[in-house]
């Protein structure tokens, strides 16, 4: 059988649910970041697949270039807040930084 | 009015009343600053006043004697559309006579105050009091209406209360000011519902309008307005007026405080009470005259009696300078009203402005003599002595000559000597009561009056002789010293003001005199019906009976008519019926004799006049009524009586105090309970004090225990059950409102101390429960 | 050959999206991401989207990782501390792999089931021209307002990152 659409959804679904993995069990801030990158790319995929396979044509091509900007920034203004964090407490171990339970 | 300029009489008038108030502003405002000029200033001020105030009355006696009042009226406010208050001032004769007696003993009051009142240290503040009340004075006399006149009559009481508390660190002379202004008080009250009344009836104020609406015209057909369509009101309107006058002029039973009132400096006693501002009663009275009813003038004129009668009694053993010539006052302003009363109108105001000048120079002079006797304490050291006590005087007739000669021309002339003006004018209303009681049969006021005119000669030349004749009783007697020349000239001026030829050429008959043509009665504008009829001019007598013929005629013309036709026709019945019917007809005829009869009688009005007097005098055409001319007839008779119990009064005093015939403490022990009665005042104040003023603390004692107990009895009930439903409604708060709160409270507590498990504060947490969530959505929904 | 292609790409992703996951060195945790991109890369390209294959590389492996490995080495006293960071605790290991077990399964489920799946087209004539240009075309008209809002948030994201990130002395 040739590749379809439903393969690339089936990778894009492992790779959510390991970057939802890293994302909740990372203590580290900067890990957590890592895990959020991988989940936007398991979207991406999606959305290529779907502008390849699901008769949206380039739109969802569009859709991803503007995950990535979002992707970006997303990345630059998180390391900023982590930098802040760091300065602040001088770690970033991210379930210590719980003062949001008060 | 006629058209002519009247040489700016009332422009001139507003002047002089202006010019007082201009000096009082000046004086309280400045006066600290300017220091001894504020006297000068202030009587340069009164000066000028006396001048204008001559020359009105110069232009009005001289050129419009016969002008009735001259007025200025104008709107002051209006309330509402066609509710307009309207105001003015009027100059009429009296008002002229009136202006010369205020300024000119104002102006000699001041000028005696210059030196009197040096070393005060509130001099500047006394001279605009004097100022103020100056206003106030002259306001009264040149109001023309009611509402005027009563607030000049306030500020006259006020300045009268600051002037006698003047000295207020004394507590008797506060307490004296309070008196005074309670008392007065008292009066204005009636006066004030008084003025009430005649606003509520006749919407306006002017004395002339009010007076032309009581009278109507007959002659026209206006009928006279009567308040409450009824001569009682108008009775009622006129003693609540004259009430004011009592308060005013200290008339029983409210003359108590013009004793107390001698606490003021002594030129303020001269100036406020005893020759201006007790005589504002006597004037008020005067200026409503027209509207006195019989009943009405009866009351004033028994006011007035009694009055002059006991203040003449407490007057004689009085030991106070001041005091004795304090009731000498009261019982002098008891004659003016008297006077007025009995419908000596003339003689009344004439003894008002004679009295105004014999009794300021008795006052000046007393004042001269304390000023004298204070100087020679002061030089002596000497601070207990009561430099006013007759007792601590004695023979200052040869250390203060000028000061004895004007006392005792003054004393002379209000014992009534002939030669004087006082004279003259006590002559005239003691002729007055004599033609009243002739008239009306109340002998009991011209016995009043001479009773009251002997003890008058008497204390005075007890007084005189006291403090002038004999040997000095102290040594502060001997050390006293005639005054300056500021104290001497008013008393001069004063008692040559006291001779008769001022008034009339003929010494022993005013009623000839320019005065008497001037001053002459107005006539009453009381309705026929309520006034004497002796008051009543003959004229409008005469038309009102022919008015009431004409009426009474076409009234029994009709009913004779009546009657005739229905008679005709019984007669006409009887005949044909028989004889049984003649009675019937019988008493028509003598109903109709009775209705005649009682026409009759009505038009006639014999509820006064106890002689029915013959109409149509017509030969003593110069009398406009008939007590005018039994004046004339009592006068002769009137004068023999009163010189002879003037003379018989000074030669009792002369025995007793000169020659010490009678030893005085005998005679005192002797009529022990008269004696004790008169020294003691007649207990008035003893009598206010144990009942008016008792019964007041009381009852407000009264009160206040009320107010304690039951008032705050109620305010306690009312707190208990306040406070009671406030502990019901806390139980309910605490136990229901606070329940379902706290209820709600651990729910919410619960929940959320549920919710809160979910709640780390861990950003993972949330990640992963948003993921739950998002994926369940895509679960169900898709 | 395609289909080879797409399960050696697949194996690569997964395998060093695992290591990413898994490891407890940050340091080989961000190499590893490097080859998760790089292979998500592959696949764009055999999803026949060029442009964005390479902006994937461009901005993901030249641009976000950078940030990232930076990131770390500034976060991280590489000298004295220990590199490797743990785990959130064991009982959240647990859970976090039963529940990312299960999102996994519910995607692949999802993948099968889904009724559009069934509708897509089996097999589509591959683009011969680059995407560049229509993508460009479609950015310039359709998605213009967006184009332009995604230049502002950009502009805001840097001067944001440079406010929050800057050291606060005071």
């Amino acid at each position: 059988m040739g590749i379809g659409l439903t393969h690339y959804l089936i990778l894009s679904g492992i790779l959510f649910a390991i970057g939802l993995f890293a994302v909740i069990t990372r203590r580290n801030a900067i890990m957590v970041l890592m895990g959020l990158e991988l989940i936007l790319n398991s979207a991406n995929i999606n959305f290529i697949a779907f502008s390849r396979f699901g008769g949206i044509n380039l739109d969802g091509q569009v859709a991803a270039i503007f995950v990535i900007v979002l992707a970006v920034t997303e990345a630059a203004i998180a390391l900023a807040i982590i930098l802040n964090i760091y300065q602040n407490y001088k770690h970033i171990r991210i379930d210590e930084i719980n003062k949001l339970k008060e | 009015m006629t058209q002519e300029n009247l040489l700016m009489i009332p422009e001139i008038s507003v002047v002089i009343l202006l010019l007082p108030l201009l000096g009082f502003l000046f004086n309280i405002f400045f006066g600290k600053r300017i220091g001894r000029l504020s006297s000068t200033i202030a009587t340069g001020i009164m000066g000028i006043c006396l001048a204008l105030a001559s020359y009105i009355a110069f232009t009005k006696f001289v050129y419009y004697p016969d002008n009735g009042m001259i007025q200025l009226k104008f709107d002051w406010f209006t309330l509402g559309p066609g509710n307009a208050v309207s105001v003015g001032i009027g100059v009429d004769n009296m008002t002229a006579m009136m202006l010369v007696v205020v300024t000119l003993i104002s102006f000699l009051v001041h000028l005696f105050s210059t030196e009197y009142m040096r070393d005060d240290k509130r001099y500047s503040r006394f001279f605009a009091y004097l100022g103020i009340f100056t206003f106030s004075m002259l306001g009264i006399v040149i109001a023309n209406n009611f509402l005027f006149m009563y607030i000049f009559w306030e500020l006259v009481g006020l300045s009268s209360y600051l002037l006698i508390g003047f000295w207020y660190e004394k507590d008797s002379a506060a307490n004296a000011s309070k008196k005074a202004f309670i008392t007065n008080r008292v009066g204005d009250l009636g006066f004030f519902a008084g003025i009430m009344i005649l606003f509520f009836t006749y919407r306006t104020f002017f004395f002339d309008d009010i007076f032309a609406k009581i009278l109507g015209d007959s002659l026209h057909g206006i009928a006279p307005i009567l308040p409450f369509n009824s001569g009682f009101w108008l009775t009622v309107a006129g003693i609540l007026i004259f009430c004011g006058a009592i308060g005013k002029s200290a008339q029983f039973p409210l003359h108590i405080w013009l004793p107390d009132a001698m606490e003021g400096p002594t030129p303020v006693s001269a100036l406020i009470h005893a020759a201006t501002m007790v005589a504002a009663g006597v004037y008020l009275t005067a200026r409503v005259f027209p509207m006195f009813t019989a009943h009405a003038l009866l009351f004033v004129a028994y006011t007035g009696a009694i009055t002059a009668f006991l203040a003449a009694t407490i007057a004689i053993t009085q030991n106070d300078f001041k005091k004795v010539l304090a009731y000498s006052t009261v019982s002098q302003l008891g004659y003016m009203v008297m006077g007025i009363g009995v419908g000596a109108f003339t003689n009344g105001f004439f003894h008002l402005v004679t009295h105004a000048w014999f009794k300021a120079c008795l006052f000046l002079a007393s004042g001269s003599v304390i000023h004298a006797m204070h100087h020679a304490m002061h030089h002596l050291n000497d601070h207990h002595t009561d430099p006013q006590d007759i007792r601590n005087m004695g023979g200052l007739r040869k250390t203060m000559p000028l000061t004895y000669l004007t006392f005792l021309f003054a004393t002379i002339a209000i014992s009534g000597v002939p030669f004087t003006s006082g004279f003259l004018s006590k002559d005239g209303i003691l002729a007055g009561t004599l033609a009243f009681a002739q008239l009306t049969g109340n002998w009991l006021i011209p016995i009043a009056g001479f009773g009251a005119a002997g003890m008058t000669a008497f204390y005075m030349f007890r007084l005189t002789i006291e403090a002038f004749h004999g040997v000095p009783k102290t040594k502060i007697a001997t050390q006293t010293k005639e005054n300056k020349f500021v104290i001497v000239f008013p008393l001069v001026l004063l008692a040559v003001m006291s001779f008769w030829f001022f008034y009339s050429a003929n010494p022993i008959d005013a009623s000839k005199g320019w005065f008497a043509s001037r001053m002459k009665a107005p006539a009453t504008s009381v309705p026929t019906a309520y006034q004497f009829r002796f008051l009543v001019p003959e004229e409008r007598l005469k038309q009102e009976e022919e008015a009431q013929e004409k009426l009474e005629k076409a009234n029994v013309d009709e009913n004779t008519e009546k009657l005739k036709k229905r008679i005709h026709e019984e007669l006409e019945i009887a005949y044909a019926t028989g004889q049984e019917n003649r009675d019937s007809v019988e008493k028509y005829k003598q109903e109709f004799l009775k209705n005649k009869e009682e026409a009759k009688a009505r038009a006639r009005h014999p509820l006064m006049a106890k002689k029915s007097m013959k109409d149509g005098s017509g030969e003593k055409e110069e009398f406009l009524t008939v007590f005018e001319e039994k004046i004339e007839e009592a006068h002769l008779p009137a004068m023999f009586i009163s010189v002879l119990i003037a003379g018989l009064g000074i030669l009792l005093s002369f025995t007793v105090y000169q020659f010490k015939a009678m030893n005085s403490d005998n005679l005192a022990n002797q009529f022990g309970l008269l004696y004790r009665l008169s020294y003691n005042k007649w207990y008035i104040d003893e009598i206010y004090d144990a009942s008016v003023i008792w019964f007041t603390l009381n009852f407000s004692k009264v009160l206040g225990l009320f107010d304690l107990k039951v008032i705050d009895g109620i305010v306690n009930l009312t707190a208990w059950v306040a406070r009671l439903a406030g502990q019901a409604t806390g139980i309910f708060d605490n136990v229901v409102v606070d329940g379902l709160v706290n209820l709600i409270a651990n729910v919410t507590g619960t929940l959320g101390s549920i919710m809160r498990k979910f709640q780390t504060g861990r950003v993972q947490t949330y990640i992963g429960l948003t993921i739950v969530v998002v994926i369940l959505l895509v679960y169900f929904l898709a | 050959m395609l289909e080879a292609l797409f399960y050696i790409f697949a194996a690569m992703i997964i395998g060093s999206a695992a290591v990413t996951a898994f490891t407890k060195n940050i340091l080989y945790a961000a190499f590893a991401l490097l080859f998760t991109f790089f292979g998500v890369a592959a696949i764009y390209v055999l999803l026949s989207a060029d442009f964005l294959a390479i902006s994937q590389i461009m901005i993901y492996i030249g641009g976000i990782l950078v940030l990232i490995i930076f990131g770390v080495m500034l976060t991280t006293n590489v000298s004295i501390v220990d590199i490797k960071e743990g785990f959130t605790g064991k009982t959240s290991f647990i859970i976090a792999g039963i529940f990312s077990a299960i999102t996994c399964i519910f995607f692949i489920y999802l993948a099968f089931k889904m009724p559009f799946i069934n509708h897509a087209p089996k097999d589509v004539k591959l683009p011969n021209d680059s995407t560049i240009k229509p993508l460009g075309k479609l950015l310039m008209t359709n998605y213009l307002l967006a184009f332009e809002v995604a230049s502002v948030v950009l502009l805001i994201a840097i001067i944001g990152a440079a406010m929050i990130a800057r050291r606060h002395d005071d």
